[in-house]
């Protein structure tokens, strides 16, 4: 009797053990289905509005092509996310489409030997996007999503009430900042709370870096250039540490969250946040009506002559060079029909569309946000917007997040973390391989 | 403990006072946060976000389940399957090889036996070693797969099992091992049909002990299985916490649910685990 | 199952006699594992950690990425922080399992609800602890501040203050862990055998003087295992840092666990492993002095 007790428990353990590792592989690959039909499966990132746009360009997709389904998987955010592709990538496993980072992030997964070129859709983009996903002449993405900025959001109430003007020069937004802090407005709202959403005062001035020393981006590639001896470069630092010296931010800068920030804005607790553009479409879904009450303007430099907006390619959609056969050819299909006028419906369905759309024949309609227009302003003006750093030069550093978090909360001067910003691009550049680091 | 129970039966009073304030500050300082978990999980989405610990004014228990369940395409779901073969698998795997080891390492004597003991005790102390671990994997084939991760546990969890065992196989007389070779056992034979059976109080106690630990654990699913068709419910419920941080009744009934598994093991557990961890760690 | 017992006999040639009932083969799958999976990457950590490295191609660098770890002021204090936060942590588990365990082990009303309350933590999910004291901690909605500012104090920020952060988080550890702290102390105090304390009431010692001289020197090997074991655990901590702060505000509550975990994710393979050895000699450096010298003190008693 115990005998037996004893053998079965061992026998169900020995079972278990392998019905586990059919069980473990039966988790991670559930793609195959029967007949004529594919199954493509999809990796975004888990933000929710990705998700949503991602879910339903492959819905709308699938009605169009009844034979192929697209299964959609999601990825953290951030450096974590980034790991993931890359090490997916190099692997051979990852997912028969995926989401990315368009511009050098995209170029340090070493396109030519792990995508696929998709030149054939070469003539449907925007130059600009163009640039920002190809390599050696070759195309190897289309757009997910729009064009979106790093600027700053303002609540134009809040504005008008306190008789301000939009400022193009850092001083004259210095002076809207004195007298809505006298009104008892938050002048600037920041949210450390999630570290990301601090970087926007180095991050989305790079267009007015560019405009006083250009070139910049290819000499810092080149180790030629750092932020701590750039006098423009390290004003973005310069100016974080400002807002939080002058008692500019929010009581709850440090624990406050994206959604807290967008919520202040738009109810007029806090009068400007720098942020991305893309963050408007959850500020418009959870404060309903403020479509036009919320504004958008560069964030300001030294030089009125010469203000402008610093702007993000939309995200790039791509087929690793592990899609083969039918998977690539229904692949292929489904990027045709991202990069159409009827994969744009699609995405200003899923999501109010927060900036310019990359393909040709899309066009914004009327209902577009305030901010969004104002954003068209400055793209639709010569020379009055710029890429973003990341998408001309490789470098940058993991710990970026958590330096501007210890400028802006008062923890480390604008100098010395301009200093040990430099210190970390390096690993990155070592990392890289690049030559002169 | 039966001397203590002597003790107490001679002492003279209970100390009310001190007993009063012990439950008061116990009930503050630990039920308090559970209650929080409790309460917030049940409320609507409006009132959790206002974090506040009061009575919820209108109950949601199910519609937050469900809610919490069918998030991500029933994600939750999928993370408790394969949390709960990772702990299954990983468990009795880890168990049959560590009772093999502490059996001969207890049995029998020889010039390996002090570095055996040095490495069974190097594997409770020394931090593993992770991007190292990723690279085995990857050349075995086994990173980002469930029997890797399985395997991982194993070798981790091996060191506080063996001590475990070790320690009880020593309270085993030899003359049974003897009478079972007189009659014809073999090695297999001796440990699985003589030793093993004599093991059972001990077995449960490494069973549920290590279940805990393995069903908690978040940095190796983290680091060894990645992607979301692969997590466990530690690495939802931390992915969730980003996309909740507006849903507060839904991160914390997803808390709660996770917190049910070891709690219904305490609960049944309670004196094996107690004994367990004390034993090894004495030990250790 | 596993193959049948034919296979034992291949081995190194057995003596004259049959072999011995304990056969060697009995380590080798536990063996394998181990080996593979933790003594293999442990050995090689210290050659990756001298080179950049893709998982795929390693290139030998020296001891470059040692040169990064100690230069960079956000690593190096990650080691002071990690030391810091093992010794808050494990100090604090002495003190308040030694106090606790005392407590129910003395005549109290309620002992055995009072053991499970405390030991519970023990058991449940890190992360989920993590983002619940996360949540409590909140410097303006949290439970914990409101309810000081009943009591008319302006409580801190938790967890956004730079110089509260760490500390904080090693508060929540304890939390969690002072059960088992106070299992262990339990243990040790129950079997201390009882005519010590006969002994001393003939003599009319008071509660303290029973503390000070039974109770604290025989409860001595339980205070060393409880030292050893929340060193060990608070040296490799990850889990409750990670869900609650991320090693922010800033850096001011990185611990090495989490720099190595940071660098894995920015794909500094190299780096993150140097980081690992530095966590490997940090514990070596600490655990086996300090048992040797506890075990020494053992035998003295």
């Amino acid at each position: 009797m115990k005998r037996r007790q004893i053998g079965l428990a061992v026998l169900s353990a020995a079972a278990l053990a392998l019905s586990a590792c059919s069980a473990g592989s039966l988790g991670s690959s559930d793609e195959d289905s029967g007949g004529g039909k594919v199954t493509l499966s999809f990796l975004t990132d888990n933000q929710p509005e990705t998700v949503k746009i991602a879910e339903g360009l492959a819905k709308d997709f699938t009605a169009k092509n009844p034979d192929i389904t697209i299964n959609v998987e999601t990825r953290p955010q951030g450096t974590e996310g980034d790991n993931i592709v890359k090490t997916r990538l190099s692997t051979g496993d990852m997912t028969d489409i995926f989401m990315y980072n368009s511009g050098s992030l995209m170029q340090a997964l070493a396109p030519q030997k792990n995508l696929t070129a998709v030149d054939e859709f070469a003539d449907k983009l925007d130059d600009n996007f163009k640039k920002s996903v190809g390599s050696d002449g070759k195309i190897y993405g289309v757009p997910f999503g729009n064009y979106m900025a790093g600027a700053i959001l303002y609540n134009k109430d809040v504005y008008d009430k306190n008789g301000l003007k939009v400022p193009t020069t850092w001083a004259e937004f210095d002076a809207n900042n004195a007298k809505l802090k006298a009104a008892g407005v938050d002048p600037v709202i920041q949210t450390y709370g999630e570290t990301w959403t601090s970087q926007l005062f180095i991050l989305g001035d790079y267009y007015n870096v560019e405009a006083s020393t250009p070139g910049w981006a290819e000499q810092y590639t080149k180790n030629q250039a750092k932020y701590a001896t750039t006098p423009a470069a390290k004003a973005g630092f310069d100016h974080l540490q400002e807002v939080h010296d002058k008692g500019y931010v929010n009581k709850d800068f440090a624990s406050a969250k994206l959604t807290d920030g967008l919520n202040k804005l738009a109810k007029g607790e806090g009068a400007q946040y720098p942020i991305l553009s893309a963050m408007l479409s959850q500020l418009i879904a959870d404060n309903p009506g403020t479509e036009n009450k919320i504004g958008l303007f560069a964030i300001p430099g030294n030089d009125a002559a010469k203000n402008g907006l610093t702007v993000w390619a939309p995200n790039g959609l791509y087929i690793p060079s592990s899609t083969t056969g039918d998977k690539l050819e229904a692949a292929k299909k489904f990027l045709g029909f991202v990069a159409s006028p009827e994969g744009c419906e699609s995405l200003g369905k899923a999501s109010q569309p927060t900036g310019p759309y990359a393909v040709s024949g899309c066009k914004l309609p009327d209902s577009v946000p305030q901010a969004v227009k104002d954003m068209q302003t400055y793209i639709d003006k010569q020379g009055a917007s710029g890429l973003a750093l990341e998408f001309l030069s490789p470098v940058k550093g993991p710990a970026l997040e958590q330096i501007c978090v210890e400028v802006g909360s008062g923890i480390r001067k604008s100098d010395a973390a301009a200093k040990l910003y430099d210190e970390d691009v390096k690993k990155q550049a070592q990392q890289l391989g690049l030559e002169g680091w | 403990m039966t001397a203590a129970v002597s003790a107490s039966s001679r002492r003279p009073r209970k100390n009310v006072v001190l007993s009063i304030v012990a439950i008061l500050l116990s009930v503050v300082v630990f039920l308090v946060p559970f209650a929080f978990i409790l309460l917030t999980a049940v409320k609507s989405r409006q009132e959790a976000s206002r974090l506040d610990f009061t009575w919820p004014t209108q109950f949601q228990f199910v519609q937050n389940f469900v809610d919490v369940v069918q998030a991500r395409d029933y994600m939750l779901i999928i993370a408790f399957i394969n949390s709960t073969i990772l702990t299954v698998a990983s468990v009795s795997i880890m168990v049959v090889l560590a009772a093999m080891v502490a059996f001969v390492l207890q049995r029998r004597r020889t010039r390996w036996t002090g570095f055996i003991n040095f490495l069974v005790l190097s594997g409770l102390i020394i931090p593993p070693a992770v991007v190292p671990t990723i690279w085995v994997l990857q050349k075995l084939g086994l990173f980002r797969t469930m029997p890797g991760l399985i395997l991982v546990e194993v070798a981790f969890g091996l060191s506080f099992c063996i001590l475990l065992f070790r320690a009880f196989i020593a309270t085993v007389p030899r003359e049974l091992d003897e009478a079972a070779i007189i009659d014809g056992a073999g090695p297999l034979r001796l440990f699985f049909r003589v030793i093993l059976p004599l093991l059972k109080s001990v077995i449960i106690t490494c069973v549920v002990v290590q279940s805990v630990t393995v069903f908690n654990d978040f940095v190796n699913p983290l680091y060894f299985l990645p992607g979301d068709q692969n997590a466990t419910v530690q690495l939802t419920l931390y992915n969730f916490s980003s996309s909740y941080s507006t849903q507060y009744n839904l991160l914390f009934m997803d808390i709660l649910l996770i917190t049910i598994p070891p709690l219904i093991m305490f609960l049944f557990f309670n004196k094996r685990i107690v004994a367990g961890m004390t034993a090894g760690a004495i030990k250790g | 199952m596993e193959a049948r017992p034919r296979t034992s006999v291949a081995g190194p040639a057995s003596k004259a006699r049959k072999k011995s009932p304990y056969s060697s083969w009995f380590y080798l799958p536990a063996a394998i594992v181990y080996a593979v999976l933790f003594l293999v990457p442990t050995v090689t950590s210290f050659y990756f950690s001298l080179t950049r490295w893709s998982i795929f191609d390693s290139q030998f660098i020296g001891f470059d990425n040692y040169v990064t770890f100690f230069r960079e002021p956000a690593l190096v204090s990650g080691l002071w922080h990690t030391v810091v936060y093992a010794v808050i942590t494990s100090g604090l588990k002495v003190v308040l399992g030694l106090g606790l365990a005392v407590l129910l082990t003395s005549q109290i009303i309620g002992r055995g609800y009072l053991r499970s309350v405390v030991f519970f933590p023990v058991l449940v999910s890190t992360i989920g602890v993590g983002l619940t004291f996360t949540i409590l901690m909140d410097p303006e909605d949290g439970l914990i501040n409101e309810s000081l500012s009943l009591l008319g104090i302006t409580g801190p920020g938790w967890l956004t203050d730079p110089s509260y952060a760490l500390v904080s988080v090693a508060l929540v550890d304890v939390w969690k862990g002072v059960g088992l702290a106070t299992l262990i102390y339990i243990a040790g105090i129950v079997s201390i055998p009882q005519e010590y304390f006969e002994a001393a009431r003939v003599d009319g010692a008071t509660a303290w003087q029973n503390f000070r001289s039974i109770v604290l020197p025989l409860a001595r090997p339980a205070t060393f295992t409880v030292i050893l074991l929340s060193l060990i655990g608070g040296l490799r901590s990850f889990d409750l840092i990670w869900a609650m702060t991320r090693g922010g505000p800033g850096f001011t509550s990185d611990v090495i666990a989490s720099v190595i975990y940071k660098q894995y994710q920015a794909g500094f393979y190299g780096l993150s492993t140097a980081g690992n050895v530095v966590l490997f000699l940090l514990v070596t450096a600490i655990i086996f002095p300090l048992s040797r010298y506890l075990n020494s003190k053992e035998v003295d008693l």
